[in-house]
């Protein structure tokens, strides 16, 4: 159906971002792909260690998800701070990867966590990596025929933690600043250090100097504040209504800092 | 493309316990069926995109924003609008809460904040403030500054498992007289 409608055809999910850009004429597809009626795309699976997303996840289902508690905190965190409510019923986790708004919380939060999409079409299906789906404001790299399935998150090993942290100007409002963080300790070391921002930059991404300063350092104070120096230095904010570039990237020091240490606490059992 | 073309689709959406078909244009929004077909104007549009929560609507007990939702995308499913909260002719305590607690002035927004807070107390029956307020936090009100709204919940609460309590009992008493 996709292949026949070419870029005139468009995947109906939650409909909580299309819809409103098909009010404000920015979208106008001569048809909609409702897959709202598709079965078994609705669980979240736990396999191999770690775990499956399908396609029609909405954000509610995660918030209330005791799967994602413990090792996959930063998607459990991030849940809730999603718009509000009653868009939280409808809204999905694929469907937020698909928009690609960098303003978006998901991106990142699965970005930290190491997750990659499944897109399928009539010519077959690939996995593309969550780095490289990304390609710009709203852009990825995602054919107009293809549908993501389902998203897969690693696993993360048995000592990990996660959180998200959000400045929002109110409830429900689009992140002023996002930080993700996603780290996994062996053997007394950091084995896994995923660190990514939201709304400051094209596209959500991850911080790579950053992580590397866990990885080089380890989980002390030194080396969380070193990578949360260099996540700011990462950040390319702009100023705006919400704040100055300035600002932004201060906010952006202070809760990378703030939630590794938060993680560091949960993961070492402190609570 | 013949499907591309504008045409109308058949739907059958239960409305307030009631099965209404219709011919609609796929575009049609959930809301403009309500109100501009079925004439059941308490599902008010405040914003139009997506951010007020005037238009919620219960579909299949879910809160959903009817603006941000097709018509066709509700076939085959159950809405309840505020028309369909009485029951047996009586007020919903969370109607009569509105009214006791003072909890609306111009009430364009109280549709909205009686579905939402129904659907909360279907499933959490004794909510703290807290959980009112976050449950809540999708709807906006330009009156009332929300004590009121969170009270006129609270009363939904108590009266609902005082009811229920008695219920409990008057069927404990009829099972004693029947044993
Ligand atoms: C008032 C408001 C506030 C919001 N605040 C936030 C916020 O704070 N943080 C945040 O992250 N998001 C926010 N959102 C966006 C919300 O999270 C959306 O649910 C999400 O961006 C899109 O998911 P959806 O399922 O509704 O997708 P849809 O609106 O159905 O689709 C969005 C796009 O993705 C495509 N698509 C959807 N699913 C697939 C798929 N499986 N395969 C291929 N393409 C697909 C569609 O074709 C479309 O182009 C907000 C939305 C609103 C209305
Ligand atoms: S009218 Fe639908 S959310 Fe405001
Ligand atoms: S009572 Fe007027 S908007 Fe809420």
């Amino acid at each position: 159906m996709l292949d026949r409608l070419g870029e005139d055809g468009k995947v109906l999910a939650g409909g909580q971002s299309l819809i409103p850009l098909m009010k404000l004429r920015f979208a106008a597809p001569a048809a909609l792909v409702d897959i709202n009626r598709v079965p078994g795309l609705d669980q979240i699976t736990e396999e191999g260690g770690g775990l499956r997303i399908g396609a029609l996840v909405r954000h509610k289902a995660c918030e209330r998800s005791q799967v994602l508690r413990g090792r996959f905190g930063v998607l459990h965190d991030v849940a809730p701070l999603i718009s509000d409510p009653i868009v939280r019923n409808l809204g999905t986790v694929a469907g937020s990867l698909a928009h690609a708004d960098p303003q978006g919380d998901w991106a990142s939060a699965l970005l930290a966590a190491g997750a990659e999409v499944v897109a399928r079409s009539a010519a077959g299906e690939r996995t593309i990596p969550l780095d490289e789906l990304l390609k710009g404001p709203f852009t990825t790299v995602l054919e107009p025929n293809e549908i993501v399935t389902e998203v897969r998150v690693p696993d993360p090993g048995s000592r990990a933690g996660g959180t998200y942290r959000k400045l929002e100007r109110k409830v429900g409002d689009f992140a002023t600043v996002g930080v993700a963080v996603h780290v996994s300790l062996a053997d007394g070391s950091v084995a896994r250090a995923g660190i990514a921002l939201t709304a400051v930059g094209p596209i959500n991404f991850r911080a790579t100097a950053a992580e590397q300063a866990l990885l080089d350092g380890g989980f002390g104070d030194e080396a969380i504040g070193a990578a949360a120096r260099l996540a700011a230095d990462a950040a390319e904010p702009r100023s705006d209504l919400r704040g100055s570039a300035d600002y932004k990237r201060g906010v952006v020091r202070i809760f990378t800092e703030r939630a590794l240490h938060q993680v560091a606490r949960s993961v070492r059992g402190e609570g | 493309m013949a499907e591309t073309e504008a045409h109308v689709q058949s739907i059958e959406v239960v409305v307030n316990g009631e099965r209404r078909a219709a011919e609609v244009e796929p575009r049609m929004l959930l809301v403009h069926f309500l109100r501009g077909e079925l004439g059941l104007t308490g599902t008010h549009i405040g914003c139009d995109t997506t951010s007020c929560g005037a238009c919620t609507v219960l579909l299949d007990g879910v809160p959903i924003k009817s603006c941000t939702m097709f018509a066709v995308q509700a076939s085959g499913r159950g809405v309840t609008t505020v028309e369909g909260l009485r029951r047996d002719g009586a007020l919903h305590p969370i109607q009569q809460g509105f009214k006791e607690e003072h909890g609306l002035q111009c009430g364009f927004c109280t549709p909205g904040m009686m579905l939402v807070s129904a659907a909360l107390l279907e499933e959490n029956p004794n909510p703290s403030e807290e959980e009112i307020r976050w449950a809540l936090s999708g709807n906006i009100c330009r009156c009332t500054g929300y004590q009121n709204i969170v009270k006129a919940v609270h009363w939904a609460a108590r009266t609902m498992q005082s009811e229920q309590a008695s219920e409990g009992v008057e069927s404990e008493l009829a099972a004693e007289g029947a044993a």
